[in-house]
C-alpha cells in the first residue's frame, strides 16, 4: 500500500502569523459595543422614546395644567409639585431604557451574535463591563440633558405656577432623574445577561421596578413600613421625588439602596457569564 | 496546530465527548467527521472557549483559546448555526468584531470583497440567504488573517459555485501553511476538501488517518466473479491461500489477487469467466463501515417500524 500521503510538516510553507497583533482589551471591546449599539435601528427608537417620554411629559403635562389651573379644587393647587410634574416622564422613559439594557444583551443570545462576541473577546468580562459602562454612560448623558429640557420646558409651560432651579430640591430631582435612570439601565445590563433571553429579561426587570410595589401593597401594613422602602423603585425614586410618602428613605440612602441592586444584577451577570457554557 | 487531550464534555449524565485525544496540523486540510450528534459542534465550541470542558484540555497553538491575547488573529471559526446578529448589516457586523483587535476598517472592505458580499453588505443579516450567511461567516473567520481555521459545515447551503469556491479556499489556505479544520458529516464532500481525517462518532474518536489510508484499510477491494466452474476455480484459489466468499451459486467474491491474475488463473485451467468486476468501496461505505456502530439515530425504513401510540 503506497498510497498514504502524510505530508511531513517540514514540507509545509510555515504561516507568517501577524507581526505585532493588538490584543484585546476593555477599550478595544469598548469602541467594539459602540459599533454594536449604534448600528441597531431598535437602539435608536428605543433610545428616542425614552427621550422623547421624557421631555413631551414634561411640556405636555405643564401647558394642560396651565390651562387647567382656574378649575382645580384648591387642595390639588395647594399640593402641586411643579418638579415632579415635569419630570413624570421618568416612568415611561424607564421602561424603554430598561427594554434596551435587557435587548442589548438578550438579542445578542437570541441571534447567537454572542457567540462571535465571546470568541473575539474570550476573557469574557470585559464584555459585560464594556456594555455596562458604554449603556451607562449614553443613559447618564442623554437622560441628564432630557430630565434637563423637560424640566425647563415644563416650568416655562406652567407659566406663573412654575417654579425654577433655586427652588428646594428641584436641581436633586432633575439631576436624580437622569441618575435613577442610568442604574434602570445597568440593571437591565444585569438581567440581561442572567436571564439571556429578552422576554424574561424584560419580565424580570420589570417583576422588580413595577410589580413588586403592588404586591406589597396588598401585604399587611407591617410589611409595607419594613419592606416598601427597600423595594428598589421606591429607594430609587427616594432621590428624585421630593413629596415622599412617609416613611421613604432618605434621599441619597434611598439612591445607594438602589445602586446595590443593580451591583447585585451586575455582579451575579459576572458570575454567570464566567462560568456558564456560551 | 490543535490539540486536544482527553477531552470530555458531559451534560448531566449524557457524555457528548468522550476523552478525545487528537492532534491537527498546519498545511494540510482536516476534515472533521462524524455523523449528526457525534460531538462535532460540541467540539469545536470547546476549542473556541464557548463551551467548557468537563475534563481534559484543548489548545491552539499550545494555548488555551481564553488565553490568546487576541485571538482573532490566531483562529478564524465559522460556527454551525449563525452566530450574527438579525438587524445588523454584514459591514456593522465585521467592524464590530475587527473593532475588539484594532482591525483597519480596510481589512473589514477586503474580506467583505474577498467572499464576494461587497454588493449586499449594507443590508440586514437577517435578510441574507443561508448561502450569503456562510460567506459572511467565513469573512468574520478570515477577518483577522489566523493561522488556524475552524469551520462547522461551511458548504451548508450554498449553492454549487460556493461549493467550489469553499474547496478552494480550504486548500489555498491549508497551502499556506495553515491549519485548517473543517466538519461535515458527509462523507463525499470531506473526500473532495480533505487530506486528514478525525473521524468521531458518540463522542469517541473512531479514526485519526490520512483520507486515502481509510479507504484502503476500511473498504478491502474485492473482485466479483461469475463462472459456471466456480466451484473449481475457487478449489484453485483456496490453494495458493486466497480468500474467498460465495454468497450465491456461480459466483465467487475474491480477496487478495486482483482482476488480470484471476483471469489468467482461469485460462491457464481452462476454466470458462462469465463476469470479472473489481469491487472497490466508496470512501462513504467506508465511513459507514467506520461509523455504523455509533451513529446516534437510527432511522427506520417504513413507516410501519415506529408505532403510533
Amino acid at each position: 500500500m503506497s498510497v498514504t500521503q502524510a505530508l511531513p510538516s517540514s514540507a509545509v510553507t510555515p504561516f507568517v502569523p501577524l507581526a505585532d497583533p493588538a490584543p484585546v482589551t476593555l477599550r478595544r471591546v469598548l469602541s467594539s459595543e459602540w459599533v454594536k449599539l449604534r448600528s441597531l435601528r431598535s437602539s435608536w427608537i428605543t433610545m428616542g422614546l425614552a427621550v422623547a417620554a421624557m421631555v413631551m411629559a414634561g411640556v405636555v403635562g405643564g401647558i394642560l395644567t396651565n390651562q387647567d389651573w382656574a378649575h382645580m379644587r384648591p387642595g390639588r393647587r395647594a399640593n402641586f409639585d411643579p418638579v415632579g410634574l415635569s419630570l413624570a416622564g421618568l416612568n415611561f422613559s424607564q421602561l424603554a431604557i430598561g427594554v434596551l439594557g435587557v435587548l442589548f444583551i438578550s438579542g445578542e443570545y437570541g441571534t447567537g451574535m454572542i457567540r462571535s462576541t465571546l470568541a473575539a473577546a474570550p476573557r469574557r468580562l470585559p464584555v459585560l463591563w464594556a456594555k455596562a459602562i458604554l449603556f451607562g454612560l449614553v443613559t447618564l448623558i442623554l437622560m441628564e440633558i432630557s430630565a434637563f429640557v423637560a424640566f425647563l420646558g415644563g416650568q416655562a409651560a406652567l407659566g406663573s405656577h412654575g417654579t425654577t432651579m433655586t427652588a428646594p430640591g428641584a436641581l436633586r430631582a432633575i439631576v436624580g432623574s437622569g441618575l435613577y435612570l442610568t442604574v434602570v439601565a445597568l440593571l437591565g445590563i444585569g438581567l440581561g445577561f442572567v436571564i439571556r433571553s429578552t422576554a424574561g429579561g424584560i419580565a424580570a426587570l420589570f417583576g422588580v421596578l413595577l410589580v413588586l410595589p403592588g404586591i406589597l401593597s396588598i401585604l399587611p401594613d407591617s410589611w409595607q413600613t419594613n419592606v416598601g422602602p427597600y423595594l428598589p423603585s421606591n429607594a430609587g425614586a427616594a432621590l428624585y421625588d421630593l413629596h415622599p410618602d412617609p416613611g421613604t428613605l432618605a434621599p441619597w440612602t434611598g439612591f445607594a439602596v438602589f445602586v446595590g441592586y443593580a451591583v447585585v444584577a451586575l455582579v451575579a451577570a459576572a458570575i454567570i457569564l464566567e462560568r456558564r457554557d456560551a | 496546530m490543535i490539540q486536544a487531550r482527553s477531552l470530555t464534555k458531559t451534560y448531566g449524565d449524557k457524555t457528548v465527548v468522550d476523552g478525545l485525544e487528537f492532534d491537527v496540523r498546519p498545511g494540510v486540510v482536516t476534515g472533521f467527521l462524524g455523523p449528526n450528534g457525534a460531538g462535532k459542534s460540541t467540539t469545536m465550541r470547546m476549542i473556541l472557549g464557548l463551551d467548557r470542558p468537563t475534563s481534559g484540555t484543548v489548545t491552539v497553538g499550545g494555548k488555551r483559546y481564553a488565553d490568546l491575547p487576541a485571538p482573532l488573529h490566531e483562529v478564524g471559526a465559522l460556527l454551525e448555526a449563525r452566530s450574527v446578529h438579525t438587524g445588523r448589516s454584514a459591514f456593522n457586523h465585521l467592524l464590530a468584531l475587527a473593532k475588539t483587535h484594532a482591525i483597519p476598517t480596510s481589512r473589514v472592505r477586503a474580506v467583505i470583497e474577498l467572499v464576494g458580499l461587497t454588493e449586499v453588505a449594507r443590508r440586514r443579516a437577517g435578510a441574507f440567504s443561508l448561502g450569503m450567511g456562510q460567506r459572511l461567516g467565513i469573512a468574520s473567520a478570515l477577518l483577522g488573517d489566523p493561522g488556524t481555521l475552524i469551520l462547522d459545515e461551511p458548504v451548508n447551503g450554498l449553492d454549487p459555485d460556493g461549493i467550489l469556491w469553499i474547496r478552494h479556499l480550504l486548500r489555498n489556505l491549508a497551502a499556506e501553511g495553515r491549519t485548517v479544520l473543517v466538519s461535515s458529516h458527509l462523507m463525499s464532500e470531506m473526500s473532495l476538501t480533505a487530506d486528514h481525517l478525525i473521524v468521531i462518532g458518540k463522542g469517541r474518536l473512531i479514526a485519526d488517518l490520512p483520507i486515502a489510508e481509510l479507504l484502503s484499510s476500511a473498504s478491502r477491494d474485492t473482485v466479483l466473479v461469475r463462472s459456471p466452474q466456480a466451484d473449481e476455480l475457487q478449489r484453485l484459489l483456496s490453494s495458493s491461500g486466497v480468500t474467498t466468499t460465495s454468497h450465491e451459486a456461480g459466483a465467487l467474491e475474491v480477496l487478495g489477487r486482483t482482476a488480470v491474475e484471476i483471469g489468467d488463473l482461469a485460462l491457464a485451467n481452462g476454466i470458462a469467466i462469465h463476469e470479472l468486476t473489481p469491487q472497490r468501496a466508496s470512501l462513504e461505505e467506508a465511513f459507514m463501515e467506520l461509523t455504523n456502530e455509533s451513529v446516534e439515530y437510527h432511522g427506520g425504513l417504513t413507516i410501519a417500524e415506529t408505532s403510533v401510540a
